[in-house]
């Protein structure tokens, strides 16, 4: 096969682009298994790091995971059925309600803490627990799921296909749960991949919101690059991404196989 | 199932009159179509006969002795084939067919059953397993009927079902579906706005305009004796011939015509196919335009009425446009229909 002058450009400037990712990533994975990072890899290749992040962390990342899946639950309750109500009546006041729960994006992260640290900061059970840092979750990954719904319900002639349930005798509940919520499954998977991998990555308002025995996956990874030695920071790097890849590689996979399936 | 409705009214929350009173009785068996041009309530009254709408208070409708005027759409227990077909994406054929029949709780081997009949009635036995991406639109429609059908409802509502399909699938499913509704043996009513199909399908038919029924009737007593003009001009297409009564004669710009009657202030119209072309005619005008159809041409002829005088010349040999031709009518074909007032 020839190259043609366009098609080598385009070669190159898609290995320089991966390579700009790669390399540094490849370097702090590498460092965080170096025994001594100053000296290079011939100092000699250990786990000791990795197992010291887990010692100190695996808290940090269980709670990750842990938020991640509320978080995601919470966003299906009220993001799935939000969507809906919008979907079935379009018009001004549903186009200003869409706007409206879409502000937590424009806001900064450290605000909408902020804000939630004043309203609720001197409610000390819900300050200190795991769900104080889960609202703030939710707040700012909801508007992705109740968007990517509404895309696909907007997309159908959703009224027609419920009339069509109803006159074959279906209930209200039924019509929600046989026909709408199967319809909307690409739309919710899309909104449910996003919803996760921000949960799992969000530091900006969870850094506002976290106590000393709550810290999440990116907290933790703040906490060890200013105190622990560069090889710690660096395991925790790969930790991250051993525990977030196979997870969004595992999400894509299902979304993808929904969608044909449909 | 015979279907009465006494005072159903329906105005929109706009203030917008869809549906002005109506009183109307279809007997159990029948087919009855509800025609009018966009606009006329039609799809308005079909809704309300699904309970997909409510009608304004002081209305009702009963199924036989069963009041259903406040009964929601899902317990009237009728089943209804929608202008887009309205077939659930996410379904494959079978399980559309299959819905209503699980929304009724009957056990898996009895739906499984009554699917099939109906499957095989529809002649769809090669589609059940495809997914509804899958299927032409002729097949679509009918997946659509078998789904509103196979929950045996009390009646069938059908909205424009071919509207959907290109001109020359129209035809023939126009005939498919007329046999299948004759062989379901159920009450049907369908909506539409192209008269062919009313008259080829239904055993009554409803001309409706501006949320009114004009007429109801046989598809040959509207045609043969329309009672109000807009009947007259959207059925069989029929013109409006001008002029003042003189002697028992209409005299037109294109000559004097004999009228069977002279009693009373009427208006007179003709169809196309009334009007012949002969040497000794009384009518005279210029060729416009001539359309060969096959079985016979389409002579529009200026001079008579204001715009076009169409008349069907079966002969083989047209006249040229920019002729002078000669026309008959014959007194008894002319429809003699009181004048409209013009408030509605």
């Amino acid at each position: 096969m020839r190259l043609t002058f366009a098609k080598t450009l385009q070669l190159a400037v898609t290995l320089l682009a991966c390579a700009f990712l790669f390399i540094p990533t490849m370097q702090s994975v590498l460092a965080g298994l170096t025994a001594n990072y100053f000296r290079g890899i011939s100092s000699g290749l250990t786990l000791k790091w990795v197992a010291q992040v887990w010692d100190l962390y695996a808290d940090s990342i269980f709670l990750s995971i842990w938020l991640a899946i509320a978080c995601l639950a919470c966003t299906l309750v009220i993001g799935i059925p939000a969507a809906y109500g919008l979907a079935r009546n379009p018009g001004r006041v549903s186009r200003i309600l869409e706007e409206f729960i879409s502000l937590p994006l424009a806001v900064p992260g450290l605000a909408l803490a902020l804000a939630l640290l004043q309203l609720y900061g001197s409610m000390k059970g819900f300050r200190t627990s795991w769900t104080f840092i889960l609202v703030g979750h939710v707040l700012y990954t909801l508007p992705f799921m109740v968007r990517s719904v509404l895309a696909v319900l907007s997309a159908m002639d959703l009224k027609t296909l419920e009339d069509a349930a109803a006159s074959l005798g279906a209930s209200p509940w039924r019509r929600f749960a046989d026909i709408v919520v199967p319809n909307a499954m690409p739309g919710i998977l899309a909104g449910a991949l996003t919803v996760v991998t921000l949960s799992i990555g969000e530091f900006n308002l969870t850094w506002m919101l976290h106590t000393p025995y709550l810290k999440t996956l990116p907290v933790g990874l703040a906490d060890s690059y200013a105190s622990m030695r560069l090889e710690i920071a660096s395991a925790y790097t790969l930790i991250f991404f051993v525990i977030i890849i196979p997870m969004l590689v595992a999400m894509q996979w299902a979304s993808q196989r929904a969608q044909r399936i449909k | 199932m015979s279907i009465a409705l006494k005072n159903v009214a329906k105005t929109y929350p706009d203030g917008t009159k869809a549906l002005q009173p109506t009183d109307l009785e279809f007997r159990a068996g029948e087919i009855v179509s509800l025609l009018g041009p966009s606009g006329c309530g039609k799809t308005t009254l079909l809704r309300l006969i699904a309970g997909l709408e409510r009608p304004d208070a002081g209305s009702s409708i009963h199924f036989d002795t069963d009041d259903v005027t406040r009964l929601p759409v899902e317990h009237r227990r009728v089943g209804m084939v929608f202008q887009s077909y309205a077939l659930f994406p996410n379904m494959s054929v079978l399980a559309n067919i299959s819905y209503g029949l699980k929304m009724q709780k009957l056990p898996a081997a009895e739906i499984r059953a009554r699917a099939d009949e109906v499957i095989k009635m529809c002649q769809l036995e090669p589609y059940a397993n495809r997914s509804i991406d899958a299927l032409s639109g002729g097949q679509r429609q009918r997946v659509a009927l078998a789904r509103a059908f196979a929950p045996r409802p009390r009646i069938l509502l059908l909205d424009e079902p071919l509207s959907a399909l290109d001109a020359a699938l129209r035809d023939k499913l126009r005939d498919e579906l007329a046999a299948l509704l004759r062989r379901f043996k159920i009450t049907a009513i369908f909506v539409t706005h192209d008269q062919d199909e009313a008259l080829a399908i239904a055993d009554r038919v409803a001309v409706m305009r501006n949320g009114r029924v004009m007429q109801i009737g046989t598809p040959e007593d509207l045609y043969h004796n329309p009672r109000v003009p807009f009947v007259a001009e959207f059925v069989g297409h029929a013109v409006e011939l001008c002029g003042t009564v003189e002697d028992g004669k209409l005299n037109t710009p294109g000559g004097r015509l004999a009228l069977p009657r002279t009693d009373a202030d009427y208006q007179v119209y003709v169809r196309a196919d009334d009007v012949k072309l002969s040497q000794d005619g009384s009518l005279r005008g210029t060729v416009e335009s001539v359309t060969f159809l096959g079985t016979h041409y389409r002579v529009g002829v200026s001079g008579v009425v204001q715009g076009l005088l169409y008349a069907n010349h079966t002969g083989t040999t047209p006249p040229k446009p920019g002729d002078t031709v000669r026309m008959e009518i014959a007194p008894e074909a002319l429809l003699l229909l009181p004048r409209e007032r013009h408030a509605a």
